[in-house]
């Protein structure tokens, strides 16, 4: 198994465990809390990577995955009144299910006509559910307070909300990895090249194409039910913000697309940035930094794309060859 | 329901229908002459609302005159635009042009919301209503209708029968080969765009005189350009007005049938199933 001596999957486990366990030793609940945003910048990137990275298709609406899932997960909780372990399954089967529905369906379309239609599905499904009665309609789903009494309490509720949360991100790593290092990995990363192509060479590329949609909607979905099973409560505005996808798109972009360790890159250094600027303090010529946190990271969206389009892993790949074999 | 208010629920959403397609105008010809999809789109429209709004609130400029300043401003800003991103990366996989386009909306919205905040805004102006027989109209969206009718007319004829027009034509046709004719591509391209963002900012201004809005508004209109430019072929400037019409007839129509929250569940659902069954739009050939 000399494929699994792997630089890059190695630094990627190891940024996600010191990131995970870090507060679990230190019991700091505002480490708690910026390793939750982190974690689930990590996850959500990974597994758009799945879809962009690897099948080369651009997906702007990847938040509705999570947004679904966790609507399933909070209707399993608060309606059905089932444990949380069930409602997280239950959580990632709903958003692997839309993902299977949909993708035979919108994979055909390439390139911007993909993106669009990512948009459309999005907004649809947001619209759909301001307006669906068993979910809330427009003012969601709250749970009630005495749901986490068999959790130990809404404090230990948090913390065991946390652990899924790590364990979802370990999982997620290891998942692109093994994706990327498999036989259907490397008919993914055949499509992204000449779709085609690889075609011809025997790929039954619409099924390729869907197996990677739903594996990308599966741990999404799962990490929506924890995190609005955490916050009690979920609205179509938090849960399907278009915003988030398309920040997940920058993180891989950051990170370097198509590698395991580009979007877990990404993700830390954009949350890094993210939560400096906003906490800031600093002001020039009487402008708060924060306000301007939107149009810095902007600004740093658009150097990336116009200079190292390929990614801060990208770009090692390139600039150092020998990197190539080890830096996943 | 009575004819009356079926009639003026129809001709008001047409009339605004007229207006969402112009802002989609601006999508379709920068979408058919350079392949990109524009998602600053949204942001140009915000910042045609907050132009025509300032100049008519605060230097008290009638909102008509302080569009053609609107315009005039979103074309030269569509120019910068495009030489900052798009002239960098012709040829670069369509992510590149997407994002690029993206974070130009973060940055716009990000300076106006600290400029401006997210409170609405509205401009609080008006020409009275009109009344054609049983139906009662507002006068600025008849007026912001009619503006819209002109204004396509004039991209037609500039299109069709002027030099820049038929350059615009010839390098969406095949950029090399007019490009090897002597046509300086890049310029054109950079025209098209401002023509584009000129549209957009030119459609905020209109919606600005007959509604309220925010510095996000612009979002919605931009949603609301995709739907009308799948509706009516991406690429295709006349099909925008068709998408137009026909999403605000439902817009009109629709709110009379059912809740007013569901109309933008079927608009979206549309949106998908043309872009699944017919990507080229109504208007468009087959492929």
């Amino acid at each position: 198994m000399s494929q699994w001596k792997n630089l890059g999957l190695w630094l990627a486990l190891v940024i996600v465990v010191v990131l995970g366990l870090w507060p679990i030793f230190s019991r700091d609940a505002s480490g708690r809390e910026a390793g939750f945003t982190i974690l689930l910048a990590i996850v959500m990137a990974t597994s758009l990577n799945i879809v962009m990275g690897y099948t080369g298709y651009v997906s702007f609406g990847h938040v509705v995955f999570y947004g679904l899932g966790g609507y399933v997960g909070m209707y399993t909780l608060a309606t059905l009144g089932l444990p949380l372990p069930v409602a997280v399954l239950a959580g990632g089967a709903g958003s692997a299910l839309l993902a299977f529905l949909l993708g035979k369906a919108i994979l055909r379309l390439r390139g911007s006509y993909f993106a669009l239609a990512t948009i459309g599905i999005n907004e649809a499904v947001r619209t759909f559910v301001s307006n669906f009665q068993p979910f809330g309609a427009a003012t969601g789903i709250e749970l009630q307070f005495s749901i986490y009494k068999p959790y130990g309490g809404a404090m230990q509720a948090l913390w065991l909300t946390y652990y899924g949360v790590v364990a979802i991100a370990i999982l997620a790593v290891l998942f692109s990895f093994m994706i990327k290092n498999s036989k259907f990995g490397l008919s993914l990363l055949s499509i992204r090249e000449d779709e085609d192509a690889a075609e011809v060479l025997g790929i039954v590329t619409p099924n390729a194409k869907t197996l990677a949609f739903v594996l990308s909607a599966i741990l999404p979905g799962m990490l929506g039910t924890l995190f609005f099973f955490k916050n009690g409560n979920v609205e179509p505005g938090d849960a399907f913000r278009l915003g988030f996808s398309i920040e997940s798109l920058v993180m891989i972009m950051l990170g370097g697309q198509g590698t395991v360790l580009g979007p877990v890159i990404g993700a830390l250094g954009y949350q890094s940035l993210r939560s400096t600027l906003l906490t800031s303090n600093l002001s020039i010529a009487g402008l708060q930094l924060k306000d301007f946190q939107l149009v810095i990271s902007g600004l740093l969206m658009l150097l990336i794309i116009l200079f190292i389009p390929a990614g801060l892993v990208g770009w090692l790949r390139q600039r150092f060859p020998r990197l190539r074999r080890v830096l996943a | 329901m009575n004819l009356g208010n079926l009639s003026t629920s129809l001709i008001d959403g047409l009339l605004i229908g007229v207006v969402y397609g112009i802002a989609a105008m601006g999508l379709n010809l920068i979408w058919g002459v350079m392949r990109v999809i524009n998602l600053a789109h949204g942001a140009i429209i915000a910042l045609g609302m907050f132009g025509v709004y300032l100049l008519f609130s605060v230097l008290g400029v009638n909102p008509y005159i302080a569009l053609g300043l609107v315009a005039i401003l979103g074309l030269i800003l569509g120019i910068i635009i495009y030489n900052l991103t798009i002239n960098q990366m012709i040829g670069a996989p369509y992510l590149s042009t997407l994002l690029a386009t993206f974070s130009i909306n973060m940055v716009i919205i990000g300076l106006g919301t600290a400029a401006f905040s997210t409170s609405p805004r509205d401009s609080g102006f008006s020409l009275g209503t009109a009344e054609l027989g049983f139906m009662k109209l507002q006068n600025t969206r008849l007026v912001a209708a009619l503006l819209t009718l002109l204004i396509t007319g004039l991209l037609y004829f500039f299109l069709y029968r002027t030099r820049p027009g038929k350059y615009i034509r010839a390098v969406s046709n095949n950029r090399s080969a007019a490009e090897l004719m002597g046509i300086p591509a890049s310029r054109i391209l950079a025209l098209s765009f401002g023509l584009g963002t000129m549209l957009a900012a030119i459609a905020g201004g209109l919606i600005a005189t007959f509604f309220s809005f925010t510095i996000l508004s612009g979002d919605v209109y931009q949603q609301k350009s995709f739907i009308i430019g799948v509706l009516g072929g991406l690429g295709n400037p006349l099909g925008a007005l068709l998408g137009g019409l026909i999403l605000g007839a439902l817009e009109g129509l629709l709110p009379l049938a059912m809740p007013n929250t569901w109309v933008p569940v079927i608009e979206f659902i549309l949106f998908i199933i043309i872009l699944l069954v017919k990507p080229s739009g109504l208007l468009g050939d087959k492929k």
